[in-house]
Parts: C-alpha cells; structure tokens; sequence
C-alpha cells in the first residue's frame, strides 16, 4: 500500500505541470496589463514600462513560465501577489481553513441525508418513501446552488430572521452555507445509493444471508452496503474534491471569505499569481481527495486492497502439488 | 438493399421512441423542453413587454396581472425577460454541448482508435483539464476570453470536452477489434471510414444520453458565469445576471430572484427527466 501511494503522488506531478502550464497559457493570452492594473489608468507610459520589466511581464512565453516553475520547485513560492502584495501562498493558507471547514461539514450532511434516504428507498422499492425521496433528489439535483442559498437567505434570514445572512465568523453563520452545498450534494450521493444498493440487493448472497435467518439491519448494513459502498465513495470523494474549489457561488452568495471567492476576486483583479497558485492548490487538494478516495476502496473492500498489496502468498505444499 | 436499410433504422428508432413514451418521467420532461423550446422560439409573440423596456415609474411592482413575475429595479417586466431568458439559455446550452460533442468525439476517436502515443497525450491532456474543477476550469477560461454568447460557448464547450473525449474513447476501444471492423478493413476501408462510418453510429448511444445531460450542466454553467459577472452582460436577459442583478433588492422584492430561478430549476429537471429516460430507452439493460 505506501508503494501505491508513493507511485500516486509521483503521477501526480506531471499533472500538476500540465495544469500549471494550462492555467500559465491562458492567464498569458488575457488581455490587459496587470502593471496597469497595479499602477492605475493615469500612469505615465515609462512608470508602466518600468514595472512590468521588474517584474518580468516583458520577457518571452517560455522565460516566464520556467521562472515561475522554478520558484514552485527550488523555493516552494507560487509568487507574490500583485493586489496584496503578499506571498500567494500566505494568501492561499489564509483562506483555505475556511473552505475546508465549509466543504467539510457539507459533505457531512450529504453523505448523512444521501446514504440514509438511499438505503431506505433502495430497501423499500417503489413505496412512498422512494418514490417522494426520488422526486426530491431530482428537484434538489436540479436546483442551482446559488438560487438554493438567494431562498434560503429569503426564509431564514428576512422573514423568519433565525439565520445571519452572511459571514462565517460564528458557527451559526455555518447553518446555510453548509446546508445549501450538502443538501444538493445529498441529491446526487442519493441517487448513487439507490442504484448501487439495488443492484446489490438482488444478488444471491443476500438471499442466503436472509435465508440464515439475519436480522434485516444485519443484511442491509453489512452484506448490502459494504458491497455497494464503492461507487457511493466515489461520488462522495468526487463531491468533496470539487467542493475545495467549486464552491466560488455559495461563498460568494453568503460572503465568505474561502479560496473560491479569492479566486474569482484574483481574476477580476488580474491578479495572475494569485490565479495560477489558488488554481494549482486546488488541481493538488482534488488529486490528493483522490487518492485519499482510492486509499479509502482498499478499507471499505478487501478485493481491491489484495490488488494492492505487492507481496504475493507464499503457495502451500498442497497447492504446489496440485499445480503439478 | 437501401430500402431494408432504411426500415431496419426507422424501426430501431421507433422501438427507442415507444420505450421512451412508456416512461412517464421522460415525457414529463419531453413536455418540459418542448414548452421551453417553444417559449424561446416565439419569444417575441409570447413575451408581453419588450425585455429591455425601462418604466422607472413602475418598479418593483409585485406580481399581477399586467405583470405576471413582477417587475426589477428598472421597471422591466419580469415575466418577459423570463421568456427572452429561455432563447438564451438554449442557444448557449445547445451551442456549447455541439462544441463539446464535437471536441470530444475527434479526441476521444483518435485516442481511442490510434492508441499508444496518441492516446497517452490525448488522455494525459483530458487528465490535466479533469484535474481543474468543471466551474473553475469555464471560469478561468471566460476569463481569459471576455464576456459575450460566443465566448460563454466557448469557455464551456472546451470545459465540457473531457468528458466526452472519455467516454469516446472507451467505447471505441471496445468496438475496434469487434469482427466487423476487421471485415470492413479486409475489404479496403480507410480509417476515416471506420471510425465514422462504422465505429461511431455504433457508440452513438452514451453520446447522447451525455449531451442531453449535459445541456442541463451547460445552462447551469452558463447561469453560474454570468452570476459572477462573467458570462452574458446586463441589459441582455439572462437567467443568471438576473438572479446577479436582483439579489441586492432580496429584502424588498423576493420575486425579482424567484422567478430566474425556477426557470433554471425546470428547465435542468425536465432535462434531467428526459436524459434519464433516454438513457434507459438506448439502453433498457442500464435500468433499475
């Protein structure tokens, strides 16, 4: 297993390259001038010239981009900021907590609402139950996030007044945002649940589990589930990798101050190292959910960890003969 | 021989379309979409105010009956900027899904079909695109392009384009070594003619289902970029820069974001409805 894990984390690299180099090309091609942009529109020709030699923006494609690949490899800098002035990394570390938080507490809530409602509707097939969670999880599938928050706002906040509309100061502060990305992931992990349990729940090792005599909760939660867990994990792991960088709507519906809303803000601004460090943490902390998804497989189901393992059992006398 | 041909697809495509009206879901989103196309197509007849009409004097007027969803903070009737919206949404759904399928499918089949080299950097490419998340991946790329209709396209159907490129791919390298194939190339067909003439009818299936569904993501792409303030800009009406406009005056005027709103959220759920049902008439094994 830590073999497979190095040999990921290696391939990794050569993908973090290829974002960076991606997000680099394009952040080029954008029109504007960011020494403009730091200097204002009234500066002098000379001043924006000066500056943008200092800080490199004249020099040909390759030059810029093997710089900042050098600073990445050499001095773990993804640059500075041109609107704060900061190290982008300081930036990043600075905002990131706060999306975590925000994404970890989401996925909570969806996999809690998600797994449930998908184990009830899958073991109770074509009831009330099933067919109102069904219906339910298309409408929240379908709901964008960000018109999901604007109602929330409009209920909890304006008219019942239970809930601040924005910050993420206090915990209470937490309720909406976290609700608002869980319960639209929930749709989709529920979907999964569903499918993945009936496809499990036919096979005839769970007849013969019921035939034994087992309790139902015994059969669904241990046979059923550990079976169907995989695909479920899946859509959970992706969810969660694209809640670290996906949530730019909902912080910036509910004013939080995480590593999306620094990224749209960085566009706005022109801030291009800012843009490329947020993006390539981002590329990082998906690949690295990943991976924790695929390290996660081997637990949940003793078939793949076997697939895992590099030492290979040592045959027994008997096994040795037969093969002869 | 044409003629056998011919009834042979009219009666494959009229088993898909009988299994397709069975599902009651699939047609409750077939109805969906086929009011919106309508409502986009006759805007101009349906829509009862013109969608950039200022009447400063009647602003923020709840719903009534001269104005069905109320009117903004410029007193243009909002039901009509709904109805504009829809042409919009389709236009750039549509557009950008075609752009994608299109993309995808030349990737994915040269990949899929040349192998080795080809398919190591074609694949590598799609990984490194996969590895930036969908949204930021459109937003970093509307960025770089600016705002407008064909510029949202673009930034969407470039983002969108991995996905088919995979399952492309994936389907290709099942049919390649299939026997017809072989018998196709014994007898002197070219590649071109393989892939397109006789490995893509073939993998037509999952191609759809994905730009069914993927219309649905596209328009939430499209609504979310132009929330942002990169996508479609203000006065053009569409659903996102109106829920962008109107989320300042939330307090006062709850139906200036309602209304934008369950336009996207209908239009995504009868897409979804049908997709699901298309997915399940090509392919009745893939059912539950």
């Amino acid at each position: 297993m830590p073999r497979y894990i190095f040999k990921r984390l290696l391939m990794m690299i050569p993908v973090l390259i290829g974002v960076s180099f991606v997000i680099f090309s394009m952040l080029y091609f954008t029109p504007g001038n960011p020494a403009v942009q730091i200097l204002g529109e009234g500066a002098s020709p000379e001043a924006i010239e000066e500056l943008s030699n200092e800080m490199g923006l004249n020099d040909p494609f390759f030059i810029r981009y093997f710089t900042y690949l050098k600073g990445i490899v050499l001095h773990g800098s993804l640059g500075t900021s041109y609107s704060t002035n900061r190290a982008v990394m300081t930036e990043i570390l600075s905002r990131f907590p706060t999306t975590l938080k925000l994404a970890a507490l989401s996925i909570v809530i969806a996999t809690l609402i998600g797994v449930l409602c998908g184990i009830v509707a899958a073991v109770k097939q074509y009831s009330v139950f099933d067919n109102v969670a069904t219906a339910v999880s298309l409408i929240g599938a379908s709901m964008p996030n960000f018109w999901q928050g604007l109602m929330m706002i409009l209920l909890f906040s304006v008219y019942l007044g239970w809930l601040p509309a924005s910050g993420f100061d206090r915990p209470v502060c937490w309720i909406m945002p976290a609700l608002t990305i869980g319960t639209s992931t929930a749709a989709s992990i529920m979907r999964m649940t569903r499918s993945s349990m009936l496809e499990v729940i036919r096979q005839d090792y769970i007849r013969t589990a019921r035939a034994k005599g087992q309790k139902e909760k015994v059969v669904v939660f241990h046979h059923a589930l550990k079976n169907a867990i995989i695909p479920v994990l899946t859509t959970i792991g992706l969810s969660f990798g694209h809640m670290m960088g996906g949530a730019v709507l909902t912080e910036s519906i509910f004013g939080i101050p995480g590593l999306g809303n620094l990224i749209v803000g960085a566009i706005k601004a022109r801030d291009y190292p800012l843009v490329q460090g947020g993006v390539l943490f981002i590329a990082f902390a998906f690949g690295f959910v990943n991976l924790f998804v695929d390290i996660l497989y081997a637990y949940c189901d003793p078939r793949i960890k076997s697939q895992y393992s590099t030492h290979k059992r040592r045959k027994t006398k008997g096994e040795v003969a037969q093969a002869t | 021989m044409k003629m056998q041909k011919t009834n042979r697809k009219a009666s494959q495509f009229g088993r898909i379309l009988s299994r397709l009206c069975q599902n009651k879901a699939a047609v409750f989103g077939m109805v969906i979409l086929l009011v919106l196309l309508f409502c986009s197509i006759f805007a101009g007849v349906i829509a009862p105010y013109d969608y950039a009409a200022q009447d400063l004097a009647s602003r923020f007027q709840g719903p009534s009956l001269s104005h069905f969803f109320g009117t903004d903070n410029l007193g243009r009737d909002i039901f009509s900027r709904v109805i504009y919206g829809a042409r919009i949404s389709l236009i750039v759904g549509l557009s950008s899904v075609c752009l994608a399928a299109f993309l995808g499918i030349i990737l994915g089949a040269l990949s899929g079909y040349y192998g080795n080299v080809c398919d190591n950097i074609i694949m590598r490419a799609m990984d490194i695109l996969l590895a930036i998340p969908n949204l930021l991946l459109a937003i970093s790329i509307a960025a770089t392009l600016g705002n407008g209709i064909g510029n949202l396209i673009l930034a969407i159907g470039i983002g969108s384009a991995p996905g088919y490129a995979r399952i492309v791919r994936a389907s290709i390298l099942s049919l390649k070594d299939q026997e017809f194939i072989e018998a196709t190339r014994s007898v002197g067909g070219n590649d071109f003619q393989i892939i397109f003439h006789h490995i893509l009818p073939n993998c037509l299936a999952p191609i759809i289902v994905q730009m069914t569904l993927g219309v649905a993501t596209a328009i939430l792409s499209t609504a979310s970029l132009s929330f942002i303030g990169l996508g479609i800009a203000p006065p053009t009406p569409e659903w996102g820069s109106m829920l962008s406009a109107g989320r300042q005056f939330i307090r006062d005027a709850w139906y200036v974001v309602t209304f934008p709103g369950l336009a996207i959220m209908i239009t995504i759920f009868g897409l979804n409805m049908f997709g699901d049902g298309l997915r399940d008439a090509l392919d009745p094994k893939l059912k539950n």
